[in-house]
């Protein structure tokens, strides 16, 4: 069949399109330069201020510089740094692809239960000292609030999964298990020693002080190996913004798709909550601010995602060292302070391009 | 030429049958097939089973197709409203489905051909959400030709055009299948549009097939009593073209 067989009479559309990915590719190597600026100046800042180019000297001619800075770049702050951008990433990569693949812009690994569940995990390690998985108690308290918040995934999914529930239906069960997870979360800490409150308390803040070069490297990977997985299925998940019918009739296998989506999305999820703790918003907004930016075309909005995450993560931990002179604050407690203003900004700008 | 022959087709969700017994001649490419029937008769259904997108008995017979039972394309009556991508994104992706990141210059010709043939390249920057129901339908059949089938099943696709968009895409089509040989099966609740384009017609009823054949046999005063429960005549207009007046409704 041949349509190309009516008149050409104008190739407006190719050059517009042509011009808009250019213009999305310039945005995306953009925020991939202030990235880069927000990573420097997180090193840069702490109980001792670093210039930048003490920073960026450390980084490149590590053998220049004396063992202090070095120390205290590579091995203190470095982790925490990195930690902010694989953590951002991961949250606004699963909150995204939760969107997709369910068809609803509220949903993020913290509106659906995911965070709240790993929250509980931990408290049932840090308050009653129980190990879901015994084999690894020195790890009790990731592990627990990873296996929990993996049963909540998939508890989501195979819930959307079953005939006649519809994209409201998992929003309300996500609420529920909010909800749930909060409410026995609650009565553990009504339990609680003083000291295993204040432990709890501090974990479900969300706190970056945490990091280390492991778990830099256990989220990071999961993020490698996430990134190129949803590349994959590009098009593909593109194409599920169209509805599901839609998506059917182009060829897609999209109980596959969601399946497999689901599952790495748990695992994108889950493994950051259960290292630093509960952090929010970025799930949710990272992927809307990369939506308003670049649209729905995975090719682009996948990495506006990561970037948009790990920006948002990034300069929050710059202005949680920022906000009380020589005091980090909570990171979880600081993200909705950054993100919601320019949250704001970008919606009342760009109502157009909003979900 | 391809030709689409169905035998003892039906098609079930889990294990309620909800279509059986559709048996149709080979039904050649170039033309256009109509499926009529009420409310609810099992079209929709019909063509998801012959897509592959259901699961049935009986078998959807393909002959002197170039690339297989990949080549037909179901188009659904709507493309969603809620995504963040302009039309012309949308029809790029229902291309790509299946294909590398990049995309050539001739792939991004053929859809500025197709917008510029259903005469929708005014809206190709727009937002799919910023479209009425019928623009986002002609985006809807400009997805499915980008993917060049050579059957094309087509859902109610002018159930939200205008008199004109409906006259217009008809004509187009039927112009379209007799130039590429392409085989259409299209759903339509106007009768006159099926007595007026289309070559054959299939009618479903309460999930089987009633009748199949020639439109002007099958579209009888007859049928549409039995089937629409409307007292009505299929009579000749002043141009000499079969029309549909409808008289009463049957209680």
């Amino acid at each position: 069949m041949a349509v190309a067989a009516e008149q050409l009479e104008t190739t407006a559309g190719r050059d517009q399109y042509r011009a808009l990915a250019f213009r999305r590719i310039v945005l995306i190597c953009g925020m991939l330069v202030a990235l880069c600026f927000s990573i420097s100046i997180d090193m840069a800042l702490g109980p001792a201020n670093y210039t930048l180019r003490e920073v960026l000297t450390s980084l490149f001619y590590a053998e220049s510089v004396g063992d202090q800075l070095r120390v205290v770049i590579w091995d203190i702050r470095m982790p925490i740094a990195l930690m902010a951008v694989t953590v951002g990433a991961s949250l606004s990569l699963a909150g995204a692809q939760m969107q997709t693949i369910l068809a609803n812009p509220l949903a993020s690994p913290f509106t659906l239960g995911i965070s709240a569940a790993a929250g509980f995990g931990a408290a049932l390690g840090l308050i009653g000292g129980v190990a879901i998985f015994p084999a690894a108690v020195q790890y009790m308290i990731p592990i627990n609030a990873f296996l929990m918040a993996m049963a909540a995934a998939l508890f989501i999914h195979f819930a959307s999964t079953m005939r006649g529930v519809t994209v409201e239906t998992i929003v309300l069960l996500g609420i529920a298990l909010v909800f749930t997870f909060n409410a026995l979360l609650s009565l553990l800490e009504y339990l609680a020693s003083e000291q295993a409150l204040a432990a709890v308390v501090f974990w479900t803040m969300g706190s970056l002080t945490k990091a280390t070069w492991p778990k830099v490297w256990i989220t990071g990977a999961v993020l490698l190996f996430a990134i190129p997985l949803f590349a994959r299925h590009a098009w593909a998940l593109t194409a599920l913004r169209l509805g599901e019918d839609k998506a059917a009739s182009l060829g897609i296998n999209v109980r596959r798709l969601r399946l497999h989506t689901m599952m790495t999305v748990s695992l994108l999820a889950a493994i950051p909550v259960s290292f630093v703790g509960t952090i929010g918003f970025v799930g949710l907004v990272g992927p809307h601010i990369a939506r308003m930016l670049v649209g729905e075309d995975q090719r682009f909005f996948l990495p506006a995602s990561v970037l948009c995450g790990a920006l948002l993560l990034s300069a929050t931990s710059v202005v949680s060292k920022t906000l009380i002179p020589g005091a980090i604050l909570p990171i979880g407690v600081i993200t909705a302070l950054v993100g919601v203003p320019f949250f704001f900004v970008l919606i009342f700008t760009n109502r157009r391009r909003a979900w | 030429m391809v030709g689409l022959a169905l035998k003892g087709v039906g098609a079930k969700y889990g294990k309620h049958t909800v279509l059986s017994d559709v048996d149709t001649d080979i039904l050649r490419g170039g033309v256009m097939t109509a499926v009529i029937g009420p409310n609810a008769a099992g079209k929709s259904t019909l063509f998801k089973r012959i897509a592959g997108l259901a699961s049935g008995p009986g078998t959807v017979v393909l002959s002197d197709t170039l690339k297989g039972p990949e080549t037909i394309c179901y188009m659904p009556q709507d493309t969603g409203a809620n995504a963040v991508l302009t039309v012309y994104e949308s029809v790029l992706l229902a291309s790509k489905q299946g294909s590398s990141w990049k995309v050539r210059d001739s792939e991004l010709l053929e859809i500025d051909r197709i917008l510029q043939a259903l005469r929708i390249n005014d809206l190709a920057f727009r937002g799919l959400g910023e479209l009425s129901g019928g623009q986002r339908q002609l985006v809807s059949i400009a997805q499915a030709l980008v993917r060049k089938p050579e059957v094309l099943l087509m859902d109610e696709p002018t159930s939200a055009l205008d008199l004109f968009r409906q006259i217009e895409v008809l004509g187009f089509m039927r112009r379209l299948a007799a130039k590429s040989g392409m085989s259409v099966l299209i759903a339509l609740h106007d009768l006159n549009h099926a007595l007026r384009y289309c070559e054959n017609t299939i009618v479903i009823a309460k999930g089987a097939m009633v009748a199949s054949g020639l439109t002007g046999d099958v579209i009888t005063g007859t049928m549409l009593r039995d089937i629409y429960r409307v007292e009505a005549r299929v009579e000749m207009c002043s141009h000499g073209k079969p029309v549909v007046i409808v008289d009463h409704s049957i209680i």
